[in-house]
């Protein structure tokens, strides 16, 4: 299936895949809806229909934060990536890069649990973006690649892809603009994510799932992906 | 009145005797006329607690799967938790199947649909997001998706025994395999592998003096000269744990089963996570064999789950929990082949003292191993942990004596589990290979 049809949501001519997804999503539907209803429950369903109608106007989402004078979507997702590329250029020199690379102390392990090893530094990244997630839903970010050891760092909306581009184009400007995603509308930032230390590119360089082997040191290796809902 | 009117009078009626009818049933304690359809077989002991799982009129919310599961789910390093999908940039894959709702994969109620597992989604569902996976694995290339998982290669929710790092780790490993059968079954020479028990109690016996029968302080009524003999015997008589300290004062000749989790805290936790106890935690009478779905002995049927059901608590020698028990209630083929096997015969060795101690492979061995924790080693009580989906046993039980291949290839053998590993699996998962070939 071309990546196309995936963002369109799968009406590609692969037909068996399609019908295969089509049909995941009405049980999905189902499920969303409450798991199966039995007669009897049917029948006080209708009974109660209405009563539960009246008790479901719940309140509406959170007013806009962002109101006039308050900071724009650029400056927080700005901000965020200042912090986010302060912490993650320190992990990967400071820790990864002395311990592993300089004083070969201990190693940096993508299985970091069984290795008795440092987690790896995008795994340290998306481990943190993963808690901020649970936390708060005032924001997002992520780390992808053109050219991605873990193919779900590919990018995957249009606007990724975009940002990639215009990064490749021009690393020394973020890439900014709109994308709604599941109904929700974001403010999408992209910037660069640089090799900032040796440990960067030799392991990417050397990784079994790396499809390239000639990243440099400087060089742009992927981009952080901050996501502001805007509401 | 017109037949219009009639009609109308006649549905108000007929609808408001409903509603008092079923207003009465779901208030009430018995509410199986609610139940659209049969449960699975995760969760059928506790079929009538329908609160665990529904929030009135609000459906079923995650937080209810959470309960029970979460921590094991936590333990497995879930390869799909709920939080890798949090970032909106999932919302086109979400779209098609929002895995982070337990019950989109998990439907209860749905015996038509239900496969192993409890999974109500055709075997295919990694296509929805994995349907590239050829891309960058090449050796992948026209592998069917409903192979994915029910091949012996991946698991949804727990790889730990899968990733490919610890296939080539421990495809490394010298074999350790113990000998196949038609070799001798339980050679002398066989190392123990199961270390002894170590459990730390809750309440140190401090520097009570380890007692004899001389000592138990049982009124004259109840102190039958068989129990005291086989309590002085035992390790709370060691421990100088006396009569009174279980049977308490006032005198009781059955103290409640709640009373062993005073000193024993982890077991009866365990106990209760799993299907032994999943009645007893969901606030209903004990499980008992009658109410089992796996085949089960006649004559045990009404035989109440507890901790004296395995454990006698008088001498409390653990190894006739370890086995006898279990095939006291159990009658399913894995359970009636046990005895005959390589596993049963080299538990039969251990006990007849032929065994090297610690060699001896018994159900719980497997189902219920000790396992290290920090200091301790305690007896994992949650059936459930070891046993379905089997790869979670390799790690904790498997590994121990064999060899990752076998070990993967045993697992993946429906015909050699049903006949409880009769000898050499007659399956290959190609795993390992696969593996290897793509370090070269
Ligand atoms: C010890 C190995 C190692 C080091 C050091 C390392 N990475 Fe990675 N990196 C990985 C692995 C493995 C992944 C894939 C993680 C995943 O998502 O499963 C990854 C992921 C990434 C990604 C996301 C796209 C992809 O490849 O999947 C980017 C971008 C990236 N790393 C950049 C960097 C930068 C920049 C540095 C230095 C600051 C760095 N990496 C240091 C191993 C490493």
């Amino acid at each position: 299936m071309t990546k196309d049809s995936v963002v369109r949501g799968g009406g590609s001519p692969m037909s068996g895949m399609g019908r295969r997804i089509g049909w995941i999503a009405s049980r999905m539907r189902r499920a969303r809806r409450g798991v199966g209803i039995g007669r009897a429950a049917a029948a006080a369903g209708l009974v109660v229909a209405g009563t539960v109608a009246l008790g479901t106007c719940g309140p509406s989402a959170s007013d806009g934060d962002l109101e006039e004078g308050g900071i724009s979507p650029r400056v927080m997702a700005d901000a965020l990536h200042t912090v986010i590329e302060a912490d993650r250029t320190i992990y990967a020199r400071h820790v990864v890069n002395r311990l592993q690379d300089e004083e070969g102390v201990i190693a940096a392990s993508e299985h970091w649990l069984d290795d008795k090893a440092l987690p790896l530094p995008a795994q340290v990244f998306r481990m943190g973006a993963e808690l901020a997630a649970e936390k708060s839903d005032d924001f997002y970010y992520a780390l992808i690649s053109k050219w991605p050891i873990n193919i779900q760092n590919e990018p995957r909306t249009p606007m990724e892809a975009e940002g990639l581009d215009s990064l490749a184009a021009d690393p020394s400007r973020p890439f900014y603009g709109n994308e709604t995603l599941a109904g929700t509308t974001y403010f999408t930032a992209v910037y660069p994510d640089v090799a900032v230390a040796e440990a960067c590119v030799t392991c990417h360089n050397a990784h079994r799932d790396s499809p390239r082997d000639d990243f440099r040191v400087g060089e742009v290796m992927g981009a952080v992906v901050v996501r502001i809902p805007l509401r | 009145m017109t037949r219009g009117g009639r009609f109308s009078r006649l549905w108000l009626i007929l609808s408001l005797a409903a509603c008092v009818y079923l207003g009465a049933r779901i208030g009430g304690d018995d509410k199986t006329l609610f139940i659209p359809g049969a449960m699975t077989d995760g969760h059928h002991q506790i079929e009538m607690a329908c609160a665990s799982c529904h929030t009135p009129f609000g459906g079923v919310a995650q937080a209810s799967c959470l309960v029970c599961h979460e921590a094991e789910l936590a333990e497995a390093l879930d390869a799909h938790g709920n939080r890798k999908f949090l970032n909106p940039r999932n919302a086109v894959q979400l779209e098609r199947l929002d895995v982070r709702r337990c019950i989109v994969c998990h439907t209860e109620h749905r015996p038509a649909i239900t496969g192993e597992m409890g999974v109500t989604l055709p075997l295919d569902y990694c296509s929805v997001c994995h349907e590239n996976v050829a891309r960058v694995r090449p050796s992948h290339e026209g592998m069917s998706f409903v192979s994915c998982a029910s091949a012996g290669c991946h698991n949804f929710h727990d790889n730990r025994a899968l990733y490919e790092d610890f296939l080539l780790a421990h495809a490394r490993e010298p074999s350790g395999d113990p000998p196949m059968p038609g070799a001798d079954p339980h050679p002398a020479t066989f190392p123990g592998r199961f270390p002894p028990r170590r459990t730390p109690i809750a309440v140190e016996p401090g520097d009570r003096r380890s007692l004899t029968a001389a000592d138990a302080d049982a009124p004259a009524a109840s102190a039958r000269g068989e129990l005291v003999e086989r309590w002085a015997g035992s390790a709370h008589a060691r421990a100088g744990i006396n009569c009174g300290d279980c049977h308490g004062a006032p005198w009781t000749d059955d103290p409640p089963e709640e009373l062993c989790g005073t000193c024993h805290v982890e077991e009866p936790r365990g106990f209760r996570a799993g299907k032994h106890g999943m009645r007893l935690a969901a606030g209903f009478g004990p499980m008992t064999p009658a109410l089992a779905r796996l085949p089960m002995k006649s004559e045990a049927s009404s035989f109440a789950l507890g901790c004296g059901s395995c454990h006698d608590v008088h001498d409390v020698d653990l190894r006739p929990a370890a086995a006898a028990a279990c095939l006291s209630c159990h009658a399913d083929e894995h359970s009636e082949s046990y005895p005959a096997s390589p596993h049963g015969r080299s538990w039969e060795s251990e006990l007849a003292g032929l065994g090297t101690p610690g060699s001896g492979v018994s159900c719980a061995s497997c189902h219920m191993p000790r396992l290290q924790e920090g200091d301790a080693i305690l007896v994992q009580h949650n059936q459930n942990a070891n046993l379905r989906p089997n790869e979670k046993m390799i790690r904790e039980v498997c590994l121990t004596c064999h060899s990752l291949g076998l070990t993967i290839d045993a697992l993946a053998d429906p015909e050699s589990i049903r006949r409880n590993f009769p000898g050499p699996p007659a399956l290959h998962v190609e795993s390992l290979e696969m593996a290897r070939a793509r370090r070269r």
